[in-house]
């Protein structure tokens, strides 16, 4: 990418692409994301990545707003909503167009076969986003502890995230992590 | 969460309430989409299942399951397919912009606010600790999928699930390389334990 501004036109290439691979959501696309991103394009840094994905968290509204994040980063406020229609439009045609043809069709098994090949999938790809994000974020021990503080305090508890992440947010105001 | 074809919607397309209007859409995306700290879905199945009585449960779960094996963030998808149940293409637009259009503006802010002071020292470490619970939730969700698969002991699906981590986690490798693998070995592996299992 020889320092030359990324334009509008190779957002829009990367994230409606990239949507078409996001099986499982957002959070399953963060490791392709990160790729794509921070290696190939260097559009952000790991720290500014693991930051978009934070304020990502913080805010209210689908997961998918770390592409907003990013295609603001790069390209301001045209690239923010660039970013966002690339990564939500294909994919919300398809599942209009797949929805009418299902509506109509007999019952196949196929939905459930794949459905069932691509769960397992998804979940691999949502661990690999904590490790690829925890390996960024995950520098000290304090910072470690912090993430397996709230991995079991979600799993065993039905807290809101939202009082996790601020406290996590006071925890690393007070420099803990 | 299996799948069935959603027969049921499709042969009574009217549901139990009146249909709402396009502007009602719109505000009850918006409201499910601006309550969702760290997920929307839960908030969706609230606000279409429970208080608008818009879908049965059954319905929603349909529904879901569809959105959820196409690719794509999940409940963007889920927006247009039921905004286009309830009231065709200006439905799914309706849904999809109220879901979609409030956030993208307070991230909006949040990242102009981020490009601004994003340097200073007191917010990289706010930011930091928040990083670090993120993560952590990512890694209950996870946990929390795994959990059926785990009981269910299906060796086939947590064999995928580990080599898709190794590949893309550890290996760093690309998705698009990483899924034209899996996706067709995974598929060819459930339709062979199906058909074996009913033939």
């Amino acid at each position: 990418m020889n320092g030359s501004d990324p334009s509008l036109g190779s957002l829009t290439a990367t994230f409606a692409l990239m949507s078409l691979f996001a099986i499982g959501g957002a959070n399953a696309a963060v490791p392709e994301i990160h790729r794509i991103v921070v290696d190939v394009h260097h559009w952000l840094t790991d720290v500014q990545f693991a930051d978009a994905y934070a304020i990502a968290q913080l805010s209210p509204g689908p997961n998918v707003l770390i592409v907003t994040l990013i295609g603001y980063h790069v390209a301001g406020i045209a690239g923010a909503m660039v970013a966002t229609l690339a990564m939500c439009g294909p994919t919300a045609v398809l599942a209009y167009v797949v929805s009418r043809m299902l509506g109509r069709a007999s019952r196949s098994q196929w939905p459930a076969i794949i459905q069932a090949a691509l769960v397992p999938l998804s979940i691999g790809l949502m661990c690999a986003s904590g490790l690829i994000l925890a390996t960024t974020s995950d520098r000290t021990i304090g910072a470690a502890l912090v993430t397996a503080a709230a991995a079991v305090l979600a799993a065993a508890t039905r807290l809101n995230p939202l009082w996790l992440l601020i406290a996590g947010g006071i925890l690393g105001f007070a420099g803990v992590v | 969460m299996a799948f069935h074809a959603p027969a049921s919607v499709a042969d009574s397309p009217a549901p139990r309430v009146p249909r709402p209007q396009l502007g009602e859409l719109f505000v009850a995306f918006a409201k499910m989409s601006l309550a969702g700290f760290g997920g929307v879905l839960m908030w969706a199945r609230r606000g279409i299942v429970e208080k608008h009585r818009w879908m049965t449960a059954d319905e929603f779960n349909d529904t879901f399951a569809l959105c959820h094996f196409l690719p794509g963030p999940n409940i963007v998808n889920l927006s247009v397919v039921f905004g286009a149940r309830i009231r065709g293409i200006p439905g799914a637009l309706a849904a999809f912009t109220g879901l979609v259009a409030p956030p993208v503006l307070i991230v909006t802010i949040l990242a102009a606010l981020y490009a601004r002071y994003g340097e200073i020292d007191a917010l990289r470490r706010t930011l930091a600790g928040v990083t670090c619970v993120a993560v952590g939730l990512l890694f209950a969700v996870g946990f929390k999928m795994m959990l059926p698969l785990l009981r269910k002991r299906d060796p086939v699906a947590v064999l995928l699930l580990v080599a898709v981590f190794v590949a893309i986690g550890v290996l760093r490798l690309p998705l698009p390389a990483v899924l034209s693998v899996m996706a067709p070995l995974g598929i060819a592996a459930s339709y062979l334990i199906r058909r074996r299992r009913a033939p």
